[in-house]
């Protein structure tokens, strides 16, 4: 076994363990600080697959601005749930895994049946900088110009959506 | 030899525990947070098909995702934040006075 097969594992496995425990804790900071750990090994899985652009944003976005967003709305909102959440949802707690089980069997069903055709390796492709970003600017120009639109367009709703209501 | 297919299995591992979380919990901001392992298990299918296939393609697209899924997590947080002033609770639960 490589360390490139070893790396892959522990960050795999890590990162399915900490979404388990996402699910699985009662109390939601638990949860968002284990969400951060998943983002976390999420880059590391970017990082071998050489993707190193994206797996600073990743961090960066997703585990410093979205998660700290998250944490600060669990730590206002102060939803208590009851230490036994899963009491009184006993359809959840059938249906849950067996859609999740299902849609893995599908998974593993295509995997197996599906030969993959794979670029040789050594190409001109890399995940750094220039060469992710560079189309992004060329062929791609169209939808980023849309995404910063969008982005626009989120945050006035979310001024519209944050006001107090007048009427009430 | 970790070849794509690994890759893929861990990204739908991941997705299927995203399903499970937003299935199992009935706390709003948690269903929120196995929308987002959603999200990041198809951003992983993606990096691996643009590393194994060399091309930028998937790594572009897995960047606008995380653009997106930015003001979605802004917009859907403010959904919750005017649920829970109006109505006092992040439980599914006890919002469901409009089912049929």
């Amino acid at each position: 076994m490589t360390v490139y097969d070893s790396l892959f594992w522990f960050f795999s496995l890590a990162m399915l363990l900490s979404a388990v425990l996402v699910i699985l804790s009662p109390n939601a900071v638990a949860s968002a600080l284990y969400m951060v750990l998943l983002f976390l090994f999420m880059a590391g899985l970017f990082v071998l697959l050489e993707a190193f652009f994206l797996a600073i944003i990743q961090v960066l976005v997703y585990a410093g601005a979205i998660m700290v967003l998250f944490l600060f709305v669990v730590m206002l909102l102060d939803a208590r749930e009851p230490r036994r959440w899963w009491s009184n949802n006993v359809m959840g707690l059938v249906g849950g895994p067996l859609v999740g089980g299902a849609f893995l069997a599908a998974v593993v069903m295509v995997l197996r049946k599906t030969q993959w055709t794979v670029a040789e390796k050594g190409g001109a492709f890399s995940g750094n900088l220039e060469q992710v970003v560079a189309p992004v600017f060329a062929d791609y120009l169209l939808p980023l110009e849309i995404t910063a639109l969008l982005l626009l367009a989120a945050t006035i709703g979310v001024i519209v959506l944050g006001r107090k209501d007048d009427a009430s | 030899m970790i070849a794509l297919s690994h890759y893929l299995a861990v990204s739908g591992a991941l997705f299927a525990l995203g399903l499970v979380c937003i299935i199992l919990r009935r706390n709003a901001l948690l269903i929120f947070m196995g929308l987002e392992m959603n999200l990041n298990a198809a951003n992983l299918a993606l990096v691996a098909f643009s590393h194994f296939g060399g091309h930028a393609g998937g790594q572009v697209l897995t960047f606008f995702v995380i653009a997106i899924a930015a003001a979605e997590v802004a917009v859907g947080l403010a959904i919750i934040v005017a649920l829970f002033r109006r109505r006092q609770t992040v439980n599914l639960d006890d919002l469901a006075q409009w089912r049929g």
